[in-house]
């Protein structure tokens, strides 16, 4: 598949062009002929990039991986549905009898139909709380699309301990907020919460990253021009009351939304002023004497509807893709899929992580039409960089093939420097268990050329999205974009694991310094790396299928560019150490 | 599909036709040929008379009115002129001027309007013009009951048998009816509605019914005279085609069986007649030309009979003066071009073909049949509908299929005139087949906008009974409950209108990313939808079933679909946005729908069948929209006579305190005050009646209304206008009652400055709620025909 079209071609032409000239040039030269230049079908240019496939789906190995996968694709699969029903059945019900939507439901009912919601840590809190069970740690958060205006989406599940603020609410909250400010997002927070776990209140309310954080990037991202939109569904107490209060327009719901710094019991204490909820902080107090809202709806379908309309008020450019970009229309919007099925990547990967993953194999179910420029093919062969496009997002990928020697860090990071300097958003796909160790590594001076490595991650201005596909460990995850180097998102496959190093090697490493294992420690180690794990505690953004990568890159790609256009930041790198 | 393939008319017609011409023009010397004609008319007839002058190189020039300036029949020649006023086409002498003023050397009247307006044929031919259609001697003739009476028969031609004179000793009227033969009709003179009306079916019952009739007709009318006529039980409605020249040949064109009618209006038409014995139908032919020789006749002219089904025997009814609506069908079995005919006649030639002639064409051409298309509400006792079309689709014509159509789509079908749209003729090789191309036809014929009778004609085309040619003029009546069967909404239509409205509204707004809609990540679907259909049965009626269907997308183009408890998996959809067409694959089967949206209306054609669904508004919209939140005015529920005004003006008034008696349908009813507060003013005193509504007014502080009332001529029987100066909810419960108690009305409302006048109750009330609350409202209460014309003419006086 690779190349040789061109080539040939080439060839032919140049053994053509000559005698058919010959005649006529009979007393020049031979070199003084001019030579025609070939003509390269434009599908034969592309067949250069097209990535050959290895993959024998009749093999025992791929059987057994698919398999294996598979079981845990229908764990995951089983873990989120339940999830997505939120709270137990009895607090549901008293929810509905409300005459209240439930929070996907109000979701479905605010996003434009025929687009996807791209749900985030639907894991967050699974397993974070002995004893209490915080289904998508209580707050629905993800990318939808309002009146075709990408948007965050914020909203309370008051089915779940009466949507109040856990530690791990807060969190998601404001992971969700700062991926709204750096995609330039408008946010839409749908209120309906209790305010504070009041027993979880040191992990709640007092460090930078708590409660408070919520209304200060509130008010930042609206001096930004990023608009805040509230719609209050329910309670908004004492500090609650802030998110409609800071938002640029609000809506509330009559006899079911309430806004106040106290609530009438606390009124009572406070002062011995005895007065219902609606009085106190209602919608029609709100709409008509205080003006703490905006608008008042009847029910939350009217105030859905009203919040679309807000949205389209917004004047804020619409989500195109980069093909209605060009020419305008969005009429011939042919992206090609990936050659191969994405569904074979379940028998490619499998669950074993001591397995070399082939990256192209992956690429190749990922990037449109399984086209992959690469860059340096040859060169530091375990790291493959390249060019490709992904929902006609043009993209720079930065794969681990293996582990990372002095070459492969090098080259990923002259083409971090192409990507930066050309505003090409990077793609990071991690399956790394470290650095090339030992002598000759160390020799070859393996620390400043990972250290260039992590500069170049590091400073680049551009989107930046990581897809963990098997292990991430040490300092690996460093260089190839690990939580700590702010990717816009960070995914994992289920199968993937994170930590400082594998379980094994800890417990070796333990014991070389002289400290006996505990026999636990292995289990607990194993368990701690498990990607249900780290999304719990929102080390990423959500684990994810892997036949799905393709969309979800899409997915955020769009929103990281389209939208709002962000200012031109070029890219200063630090020092590198040479 | 373009107007002038709608209406060619069968090709094959024409080299016959143009040879007899030719043959004929040779024979005469008084053969004047005409070059310029004038259609003083509108429409479809307008159209079809247009298009055969043209074929003949004749210049055609055309008439409208102000609401019809856009109309086909008003683009389809360069000279057009304006008349003015809705009632324009009956303005005779301007018309003279016009055809004068542009050197036309004759004028086709068409049909309805002046047609059969004997001064107006006078005029023409005193103006020089030739009116194309008989003499007027011959309009007035006609046009005279009792005089065509006489005329026919004296000619031998068969009338209804009665006796109609002054005498009216019982023994004597007995003696009539023996002479009558039995059944008889005994009818008061001054009668209607059916007061004083008596059927004795045999001698021996006839003393009493006329004493039962007389009493009745004597405390109805305060007259007990009477008249006995033949009482015919299953009446056909048959008339002969005739054509008769100035050299004294007439031709009868064959029969038409027009029994099919609805409000005594004619909606399907066939040739020949079904089960007509051929000694009857050849009877009838030489009655028909006797006729027409009887009064001098030149041109095209419908005999109408009325053919007694169990006595096998025919009676004059009356003769119509000009070419009929119906007159397509006898064009498809005798393969004549009639407006050709007309026209020649009226040059002075002869008749292109002699009976002999026609006889042998029709014996080789089968069965004709036209069905006409109206944009009127079937379920609704057939009141007239009006508005845009949005939507039309025909069936493919051919030498078979022929579409006279005076519209297409985007036009709108206006109040002011007759609300056909097209007619629909076949032609079949015998009756089944033209009946089974019929049903095709009307299948494919897919009408959008107003309500049309499209889904009433193929339900008659398979009724059982009509298949078997057991026709009658009553025939619509008598199987009321089969033709009006409550149909059945299949899920899958359901499901296809659910898919159809959101793939509409996501091909208009949303950007996708190329992942439209699909589950992404581990997380259910966000994209689980319900919509609620109700069943349209027609304006006013009270509300349909309500349906909720639930559309789950799971993937680009794929959803999941329940409907009723019914899952449809994995279907693959897709919405073309010109065509409107949503394609579906079901796991069983392929559907094709069209779905149309029009406000709150959504209609959908899939698989041959109409169906009409409201799309219900959310609960919010009430009191989002402040529907429910007028208490402060005092409204009677219909119209009514104030009996008494129980308070004053500066009267306090507590909740439920009577405030006014009204008096309406008999009924005495008492309206309350809705809450505590002050009268501001009574607008009616006591003894004001009518239609007046707004009755007090308890002023409220934020809201101040202006409420006057106006009364206009209201006199019984005649055409009724009432305009009012109302509020929005009042005019819309007024809508409400009119369509409750179905009385046949047109209904006029006046928003700003804008008018719609409409039957559709819902899109008058979605039209209203958006605009402002004082509407002016007018009624016109159709008039009743007594009998059919053949013409569909109907003019509003506004």
């Amino acid at each position: 598949m690779r190349a040789p079209s061109p080539l040939a071609l080439r060839a032919w032409g140049s053994r053509l062009a000559p005698r058919r000239i010959a005649p006529l040039s009979l007393n020049l030269p031979r070199l003084a002929c001019r030579t025609v230049a070939s003509y390269t079908h434009p599908h034969h240019a592309s067949a250069l990039s097209v990535l050959p496939t290895a993959v024998d789906t009749s093999s025992p190995e791929y059987q057994e991986n698919n398999q294996q996968m598979q079981e845990l694709l229908d764990r995951m699969n089983q873990l989120h549905t339940k999830i997505a029903r939120g709270g137990n059945d009895k607090a549901r019900e008293k929810h509905i009898a409300r005459g209240k939507m439930l929070p996907r439901d109000r979701i479905s009912a605010l996003v434009d139909p025929g687009t996807s919601f791209m749900e985030l840590s639907a894991l967050a809190g699974h397993g974070v709380y002995d004893g209490e069970d915080v289904p998508a740690g209580g707050i629905i958060t993800g990318i939808g699309t309002v009146e075709g205006v990408n948007c965050m989406i914020v909203a309370n599940d008051s089915t779940v301990k009466g949507g109040t603020y856990f530690p791990i609410t807060v969190k998601k909250h404001l992971r969700a907020q700062a991926i709204a400010q750096e995609n330039r997002l408008p946010c839409i927070y749908l209120v309906d919460s209790g305010g504070a776990n009041l027993p979880h209140q040191a992990d709640v309310f007092p460090d930078r990253d708590h409660f408070g954080r919520i209304f200060f990037n509130q008010a930042r991202m609206s001096s930004l021009g990023i608009p805040q939109l509230s719609v209050v569904m329910g309670p908004c107490t004492a500090g609650g009351a802030y998110v409609p209060a800071m938002s640029d327009e609000t809506i509330i719901v009559e006899n079911q939304g309430t806004i106040f710094l106290a609530g009438p019991p606390l009124v009572k204490a406070a002062t011995g002023e005895e007065v219902s909820a609606e009085d106190l902080g209602g919608g029609q107090l709100h709409s008509s004497i205080s003006g703490v809202t905006d608008y008042l709806a009847v029910d939350d379908a009217h105030a859905l509807v009203l919040a679309r309309r807000s949205v389209a008020n917004l004047n804020y450019p619409p989500t195109t893709t980069p093909l209605q970009l060009e020419n305008g229309k969005g009429d011939s919007l042919v992206v090609k899929e990936p050659l191969y099925d994405p569904n074979e990547l379940n028998g490619i990967v499998g669950t074993n992580l001591r397995r070399q993953i082939p990256v192209h194999e992956v690429i190749a179910r990922i990037v449109d039409g399984s086209e992959f420029a690469e860059f340096k093919r040859d060169y530091g062969s375990t790291l493959v960089t390249g060019f490709a496009c992904i929902h006609g997002h043009r993209v720079g990928i930065v794969a681990n093939n293996g582990i990372l020697f002095s070459e492969s860090s090098l080259k990923g990071a002259h083409f971090i420097e192409l990507c930066a300097q050309r505003r090409i958003p990077l793609v990071f796909l991690q399956n790394i268990s470290g650095f090339m160790v030992g002598a000759d590594a160390e020799k070859g001076g393996i620390a400043k050329n990972g250290a260039k490595l992590v500069t170049a991650v590091a400073c680049a201005d551009v989107p930046k999205f990581t897809v963990v596909f098997g292990s991430s460990a040490g300092a690996g995850n460093y260089g190839m974009c690990g939580r700590a180097y702010s990717p816009r998102l960070l995914f994992m496959w289920p199968n993937a694991k994170i930590g400082v190093m594998g379980s094994e090697q800890l417990s070796a490493v333990m014991e070389a310094v002289g400290r006996s294992a505990d026999p636990a420690l292995k289990e607990r180690i194993d368990r701690e790396s498990e990607a249900t794990f780290s999304s719990a505690r929102l080390w990423d953004d959500g684990v994810i299928p892997p036949s799905q990568t393709r969309k979800m890159l899409g997915l955020g790609l769009t929103a990281a560019l389209s939208g709002k256009s962000e200012p031109d930041v070029q890219t200063r790198f630090g020092v590198f150490r040479m | 599909m373009t107007l002038s393939s709608l209406l060619r008319i069968t090709p094959r017609l024409a080299p016959a036709a143009r040879r007899t011409r030719a043959a004929s023009t040779v024979n005469t010397s008084t053969v004047k040929p005409l070059d310029s004609i004038l259609i003083a008319n509108r429409g479809e007839i307008a159209l079809r008379v247009g298009r055969t002058a043209a074929d003949r190189g004749i210049r055609v020039t055309t008439l409208y009115t102000d609401p019809d300036s856009r109309a086909q029949h008003a683009l389809s020649s360069p000279f057009a002129f304006n008349l003015g006023s809705v009632s324009a086409y009956l303005d005779g002498d301007r018309i003279i001027e016009i055809a004068k003023k542009e050197g036309c050397q004759a004028i086709h009247p068409g049909y309805g309007f002046l047609s059969e307006n004997s001064a107006f044929a006078r005029k023409c031919t005193e103006a020089g013009l030739v009116f194309i259609g008989p003499p007027y001697t011959a309009i007035e003739d006609m046009g005279d009951k009792s005089r065509s009476k006489e005329i026919m028969t004296a000619a031998g031609v068969p009338c209804v048998p009665g006796y109609h004179g002054a005498n009216q000793d019982p023994a004597f009227l007995e003696e009539q009816a023996d002479k009558i033969e039995y059944p008889v009709l005994i009818k008061a003179v001054k009668g209607g509605g059916g007061k004083g009306m008596r059927i004795a079916s045999s001698k021996s019952e006839f003393q009493a019914q006329l004493e039962s009739a007389k009493s009745e007709a004597m405390s109805s009318f305060g007259d007990d005279n009477v008249l006995v006529e033949k009482y015919i039980t299953t009446p056909r409605h048959i008339e002969v085609q005739v054509f008769a020249d100035k050299h004294g040949n007439s031709v009868a064109l064959g029969e038409r069986d027009c029994s099919i009618q609805r409000r005594h209006q004619k909606v399907l038409e066939e040739s020949p007649a079904p089960h007509l014995p051929d000694v009857t139908r050849k009877e009838l032919w030489d009655k028909a030309r006797a006729a027409a020789l009887a009064v001098g006749y030149e041109g095209a002219g419908t005999v109408e009979f009325i053919f007694d089904n169990d006595s096998g025997k025919f009676y004059f009814m009356e003769m119509n003066t000009r070419l009929q609506v119906e007159h397509p069908v006898t064009e498809m079995v005798t393969g004549q071009d009639l407006v050709h005919w007309q026209i020649l006649v009226a040059e002075g030639a002869k008749l292109p073909l002699t009976q002999e002639e026609v006889e042998e064409r029709i014996s080789q051409s089968g069965h004709g049949i036209e069905a006409r298309i109206y944009a009127e509400n079937p379920e609704q006792g057939f009141i007239p509908d009006s508005g845009r079309l949005l939507h039309v689709r025909t069936p493919a014509t051919s030498d078979d299929i022929r579409i006279d159509a005076g519209f297409v789509e985007g036009d709108d079908v206006s109040a002011h005139y007759d609300p056909m749209i097209s007619k629909l003729i076949v032609r079949g090789s015998n009756r089944e087949e033209a009946l089974r191309k019929l049903a095709v036809a009307l299948e494919e014929y897919e009408v959008a906008g107003p309500v049309t009778n499209i889904e009433f004609l193929k339900t008659i085309c398979k009724s059982p009974d009509f298949i078997a040619g057991e026709v009658e003029t009553g025939y619509i009546e008598k199987h009321r409950t089969e033709l009006f069967a409550k149909k059945t909404i299949e899920d899958e239509v359901l499901a296809q209108v659910a898919l159809a409205c959101l793939q509409r509204d996501t091909i208009s707004g949303a950007h996708t990313a190329g992942v439209a809609g699909s589950t992404i990540g581990f997380t259910p679907s966000y994209q689980e939808r319900q919509l609620t259909l109700t069943e349209s049965t027609g304006p006013g009626s009270t509300e349909g079933s309500t349906f909720s269907v639930r559309v789950q997308q799971t993937a680009d183009d794929t959803f999941n679909v329940e409907v009723g408890g019914r899952v449809f998996e994995q279907v693959v959809s897709k919405l073309d946005p010109n065509s409107h067409i949503v394609t579906s694959f079901f796991p069983h089967t392929r559907l094709d729908t069209t779905v149309i949206r029009d406000e709150d209306t959504v209609i959908a054609f899939q698989r041959g069948t109409q169906y009409r669904l409201t799309l219900p508004r959310a609960k919010w919209m009430e009191k989002a929209l402040g529907l429910k939140d007028v208490t402060n005015s005092v409204l009677a529920p219909m119209p009514c006579k104030v009996l008494r005004v129980e308070v004053q003006a500066g009267d306090v008034v507590e909740k439920d305190q009577p405030l006014v008696v009204i008096e309406s349908m008999k009924m005495e009813t008492v309206i309350r005050s809705p809450q505590r507060g002050t009268i501001a003013r009574v607008v009616h005193r006591q003894g004001v009646s009518h239609a007046s509504f707004p009755l007090a007014r308890i002023p409220d502080p934020v809201i101040q209304f202006f409420i006057a009332c106006l009364l206009r001529i209201v006199l019984y029987g005649c055409i009724e206008i009432v305009t009012l100066l109302l509020t929005l909810d009042f005019a819309i419960s007024i809508i409400r009652f009119m369509f409750m108690a179905n009385v046949p009305c047109r209904i006029n409302v006046k928003a700003g400055h804008r008018w719609w006048n409409s039957q559709r109750q819902n899109s008058y009330e979605s039209t209203l709620e958006r605009k402002i609350n004082i509407i002016s409202m007018s009624f016109d209460l159709q008039k009743k025909k007594k009998k059919s014309r053949g013409s569909p003419l109907r003019i509003c006086h506004n």
